[in-house]
């Protein structure tokens, strides 16, 4: 009754410095199966494809094919070898059209070098027939929905005969019914005896598509379980797990007053599609509200909504009854509201310039830290000394290039210079992704101080943990809308998985709203 | 906690800094010796009369600080727009824009005392610069059009457009050769060392030097201009107008090289002669920029450098045969250097050396 | 004014315009090649330059001025070649590696020109190309003055719109230098070698700027003057970015630029008092007013300019 397997991977390791992407992963893919790796952010399911993939090499490990070991080193031989990716970033190149980008690099010609259409459409309309995929060859990409295009990375693998497709977040960008048509598809390709591999973080589509699920959760193997038997309830528990917490103390919240005000925001992308629709929220003073949300359903954009970095198609935004709203990044700034970005190297500091100065990076121009357009050098080292003792960030002295320092200190100079502006309000956006234990412990620490200290903190991250300590009320975000709002006590991670998955959505409580 | 950083490590990070320029330097002249020695010359004898044809005598020091100061200012202007991460190309066109602004200035107005005539003439050089530059910058700003192109279009302009007006509308009288009148005493630079033609600019420009390097280090105005050149979207987080940054730093840039060719004109020429071909100024203060670092101190020594090449370059052509056309070819050996210098600097010592930066992507 | 001289002046602005746009052509083809792959070459200008030199050369040396163009094409490829391992190999800053090269093709040209010849300024006349009288046409009144009797490169440089443009677009190497200068990951994750794509596509665009230059020392005169480019592979590159990066659009775009060159004569003749300077002016702000125009509209391949970081 079980099939045969396809497709091997025993014990494999893989780390990148400072972190064990995966370690001794075993996965076993049985031929005519629909396979799907569950995971959080960064529970190492990518790395692991790409290791099949041939873009990363193990660290140690086997791969076999149908039985015998299989050494793969590059996308060459892995497509030589029949495994297909479909990558979670299209690789897609946008004014060709959806012909040309299926045989870019296996095109089939006639005389003259000439590109033979005929031929590659021939075999084009034959895959789409057998499989159900329709779709106008000659469209440019540009032109096509994203699920076309998704449609298209499909059909380069298959035009490539790929035995084993895999799919990266295949679904996340796909509309409930683009989702149906995929699974279909999926269906057809391993009823031929074929293998599908699909890495989601998506419990619905788990349910609705995969035959066997296997979950990861930092880097390691939790279970390997038969769909049909395991409810989506222990799923999400096993995704998400039970860890150790970093516990921090912390004193029941004292709310102020309404200080971060958010009014029906409904904010577009650079595509001009919705990207945060309706969004309400309400932060008080001595408050830590955490957005919980898998990566990419609009927290990046209500940050920049709300920083002044992105316009905001309707609603409003008052930051203590002053509306804000479209204003601009200087005016919100000085407005007192702190924002601390999720990516501190591109936006946070400005590597080239030493500590002192990007601890001034947006004082420089106050009449406290310059004086008939002279900046006040001594002051502002003098001020970058007291940061550093204070905030205890390791470095020689002031005039360091922020370059040669540390993530966890780098992020402690956004940290300082965004806390010691005493704003009203703070936006944290991923405070301590790729940081180490001591730092992350730091700042969650000064985190709560500021919260005690009576300002209105809004806190944005892909960490399940980090929110479960640092918040006082939790709200879920799912495709740019709010999918509800809990107090701490009452949350749990099953709730939170299932909000965060679309799966579950809670009334607003009136009184939250004032 | 405060120490301030040891001499050891001042010269240790200053040596380092240096290296790469005297590799690119040493490497371009001993590719130097060997076109040399490719056109039949000796390249010791060569060498030698490029040296003492500098710095041979005093009214030869002279001369060659009549090469250097103009890259001074223009070195300085290239220098100042890729701190902000522009490519200031068109320098020789603010260049021409400048000189020709001076002669008119410096010819226009007969009873103005000195103390007021000079600095009008200077200002009057450095607006013509600058309003040629903010031209491209505007352009950037609103249309998004890369200065890369726009600039090198504007220095060709320039040069028609001075020809123009040199031949039609500032003509000296009677009218019979295309040159302007000759500027009156009260906007001269006083002459040193003479017989050489060495002036007071040569102070003008090392103050420029000076003023340039607190402006860029030492206000708030310097702050945004090497925070938008070095990331320009963690300066828009942190709240700094990038495109009037952008516009503000070409325009100044072109007011350095319009003040060069004031100079010029105020100094050495004192009048505006038609020209048949660009001057090399502007181009050559490219060349002083990277060779520099894009900083005022390394500008000042890239600056003593090619101008001294420049002007000793005479020496070797007329005495040992070498035409002077050598120095442009060792100038461009530095640049193909320093171009793919930039890429080992960002890869090994991007902790220890501050990279200027020259800006990694170009879309035309 | 009867027809047959407005006519007269039709065809001789015509064929004016086909002469003042050949260099242009050519250059800005050789652009489009570079930049489809994903590499800026300001360099153009010193390519063209070396290309006129060695052209001159060829024709003084071997009395055939057809071999001369091959050398400046030669020259003109090896130039490139040193711009495209500068700037791929080394990673280096296109632009800057592109202005070195202006800089080195100015100083070494006129360095040559007094090694060879042992004079500045211009050399002595050597052998051209002759210009061709297409048979048949010559004999068509009007038209035979606008397109029968020009130079051989002329009809070149048309003929290479035409084949540019089916190997950028029918072919499949052609595919694949355009899927390199757009998504070079994407192209690498199908085994496309975006080097070898992009050394091949900057040395035909060097081999292409050669041909551009030998037009100038060869084609349209017969000897080599200092600085002979003149700004042309700068004005050529504008004809790329006005054309958007496509061989027909360029083509387009180098006749309108040769048209103002080809009218700089006739303002005079028609009797307008326009300063020759301002004649001068005219392609040089027409380029600025084109690329204003045009700049969001046009959008240059996606990769351009961007050092390639990953596998090769």
């Amino acid at each position: 009754m079980d099939k045969p397997y396809l497709l091997e991977m025993s014990n494999i390791s893989k780390s990148f410095p400072g972190v064990k992407a995966n370690q001794n992963i075993n996965l076993a893919i049985r031929s005519g199966e629909i396979h799907a790796l569950l995971g959080e952010n960064g529970a190492g399911k990518t790395t692991l494809m790409k290791i099949l993939y041939g873009l990363y090499k193990p660290d140690a490990g086997e791969i076999r094919l149908k039985g015998s070991p299989l050494e793969i080193t590059s996308p060459e031989q892995a497509i030589h070898r029949g495994i297909g990716m479909v990558h979670q970033h299209f690789m897609l190149i946008p004014p060709f059209t959806v012909l040309e980008n299926i045989v870019l690099g296996n095109e089939p010609r006639k005389k003259f070098g000439m590109l033979d259409q005929a031929v590659a459409l021939a075999k084009l309309n034959k895959l789409s027939l057998e499989l159900g995929l329709k779709i106008d060859p000659h469209t440019k990409i540009s032109d096509l929905s994203v699920g076309l295009q998704q449609r298209v990375e499909i059909l380069k693998a298959l035009y490539r005969e790929a035995e084993i497709l895999i799919l990266d977040e295949p679904t996340s960008v796909l509309t409930p019914q683009e989702s149906n048509d995929l699974g279909e598809i999926l269906r057809k390709f391993v009823a031929q005896g074929k293998a599908v591999v699909f890495i989601t973080h998506k419990l619905k589509e788990v349910k609705k598509f995969a035959d066997t699920i296997t979950i990861i959760r930092q880097g390691q193997v939790v279970n390997s379980v038969s769909c049909q038997e395991t409810s989506v309830e222990s799923l999400a528990e096993m995704m998400v797990g039970r860890k150790v917490l970093l516990e921090v103390e912390k004193k029941p919240a004292k709310l102020g007053e309404n200080i971060l005000k958010i009014e029906n925001l409904n904010i577009l992308d650079h595509r001009k599609l919705p990207k945060v629709r309706n969004f309400s929220l309400n932060v008080h003073a001595g408050e830590i509200i955490a957005v919980a949300g898998v990566d990419g359903n609009g927290q990046t954009e209500l940050i920049e909504a709300l920083t002044g970095l992105r316009p905001v198609n309707s609603g409003h935004i008052f930051l203590n009854n002053q509306e804000i709203t479209n204003r601009t990044p200087r005016q919100i700034i000085e407005s007192r509201l702190a924002h601390i970005p999720e990516d501190r190297q591109k936006r946070g500091l400005i590597l080239d310039f030493s500590i002192w100065e990007n601890l001034i990076l947006e004082e420089y121009c106050t009449p406290e830290y310059s004086k008939l357009g002279f900046i006040k050098e001594k002051h502002a080292q003098t001020h970058a000394l007291m940061l550093i003792k204070e905030f205890d960030i390791r470095t020689p002295h002031e005039k360091t290039a922020t370059a040669s320092l540390s993530g966890g200190n780098q992020q402690k100079i956004v940290l300082a210079r965004e806390i010691r502006r005493n704003p009203q309000a703070l936006i944290v956006a991923q405070p301590t992704r790729g940081l180490d234990v001591g730092a992350i412990e730091f700042i969650h620490q000064q985190l709560i101080v500021e919260r005690d200290q009576g300002k209105a903190i809004l806190l944005f991250s892909l960490e399940l943990d980090e929110i479960l300590t640092l918040a006082d009320t939790i709200a879920v975000i799912y495709e740019g809308e709010l999918m509800g709002m809990l107090p701490r006590t009452e949350a749990n991670e099953e709730t939170l998985g299932m909000m965060m998955t679309g799966s579950l959505r809670l009334k607003q409580k009136e009184a939250s709203n004032s | 906690m405060s120490n301030p950083r040891s001499p050891i490590t001042i010269l240790k990070e200053s040596t380092t800094k240096l290296l790469f320029p005297l590799i690119a330097l040493g490497c371009a002249l001993i590719l130097g010796v060997l076109v040399i020695a490719w056109m039949g010359g000796d390249p010791q004898v060569a060498y030698w009369h490029l040296f003492n044809g500098a710095f041979g005598s005093l009214p030869k020091f002279g001369e060659t600080l009549v090469y250097v100061s103009p890259l001074l200012l223009t070195g300085l202007s290239v220098a100042l727009a890729f701190r902000c991460g522009l490519f200031n190309i068109g320098a020789e066109g603010q260049y021409i824009m400048g000189m020709i602004a001076a002669a008119w200035c410096g010819s226009a107005f007969t009873n103005l005392p000195f103390w007021l005539h000079l600095p009008l003439t200077m200002l009057t050089g450095m607006l013509a610069g600058f309003l040629w530059a903010a031209i491209p910058g505007y352009f950037k700003a609103k249309f998004g059009a890369h200065e890369v192109i726009t600039t090198i279009m504007m220095n060709y302009i320039a040069l028609h457009l001075s020809d123009f007006l040199v031949n039609r509308v500032l003509i000296a009288p009677p009218g019979t050769s295309p040159v302007t009148p000759i500027i009156n005493a009260s906007a001269k630079l006083s002459n040193l060392l003479p017989p050489s033609r060495a002036n007071t600019g040569i102070f003008i420009a090392l103050t420029c030097l000076i003023l340039v390097y607190l402006f860029l280090w030492k206000t708030k105005w310097g702050f945004e201009i090497r925070a938008v050149g070095y990331n320009n979207e963690a300066a828009r987080y942190a709240g700094i107008n990038v495109t009037k940054n952008l516009v503000l730093a070409l325009a100044i840039s072109g007011a350095l090289s319009g003040l060069a060719g004031a100079l010029q004109i105020q100094g050495v020429q004192y009048r505006f002669v038609q020209l048949f071909g660009f001057t090399g100024y502007g181009f050559d203060g490219i060349a002083v920029a990277l060779l520099g670092n894009n900083h005022p101190l390394g500008v000042l020594f890239s600056a003593l450098l090619f101008g001294s090449m420049n002007s000793g370059a005479l020496q070797m052509q007329s005495v040992a045969g070498i035409p002077k056309d050598l120095i442009g070819m060792i100038q461009a050996i530095i640049i193909f250097f320093i171009a793919a210098d930039y890429m080992l600097k960002r890869l090994k010592f991007k902790k220890t050396i501050q990279s200027t930066p020259l800006p990694k992507e170009v879309q035309l | 004014m009867d027809l047959q001289f407005v006519l007269g002046i039709i065809a001789f602005v015509i064929a004016s315009t086909l002469r003042a746009a050949t260099p242009l052509i050519f250059a800005s083809l050789g652009g489009i090649f570079s930049e489809r792959s994903g590499v800026v070459n300001i360099g153009l200008e010193g390519i063209m330059l070396f290309g006129a030199f060695f052209a001159m050369l060829g024709s003084y040396l071997t009395h055939n001025p057809w071999l001369g163009v091959l050398l400046g094409m030669l020259v003109g490829g090896l130039v490139a070649l040193i711009h495209a391992f500068v700037s791929i190999e080394l990673r280096a800053n296109q632009v800057v590696s592109g202005v070195a090269i202006n800089m080195l093709a100015m100083s070494s040209t006129a360095l040559f020109l007094q090694k060879f010849f042992h004079t500045t300024g211009q050399s002595q006349a050597v052998t051209k190309i002759d210009d061709w009288s297409l048979p048949l046409i010559d004999q068509i009144p009007v038209l035979s003055d606008a397109i029968a009797h020009l130079n051989p490169l002329v009809y070149l440089a048309i003929f290479l719109v035409v084949t540019a443009n089916f190997f950028l677009f029918k072919t499949t190497t052609g595919l694949r230098i355009r899927a390199v200068g757009e998504n070079p990951d994407a192209a690498a994750t199908l085994g496309v070698s975006v080097h070898k794509i992009r050394y091949f596509s900057v040395t035909l665009s060097g081999i292409l700027g050669g041909l551009g230059g030998a037009y100038l020392s060869l084609g349209a005169m017969d000897l080599f003057k200092e600085n002979m480019s003149a700004g042309q592979g700068f004005i050529a590159l504008a004809a790329m970015i006005t054309g958007k990066w496509n061989p027909i659009g360029a083509f387009l775009a180098c006749l309108l630029f040769g048209l103002a060159e080809a009218l700089e004569g006739q303002f005079q003749l028609l009797g307008l008092e326009i300063p020759k300077q301002f004649l001068h002016m005219l392609p040089y702000a027409l380029t600025i007013v084109l690329i204003l125009g045009v700049v969001g509209r046009s959008v240059a391949p996606a990769a351009s300019g961007v050092p390639y970081e990953g596998r090769k």
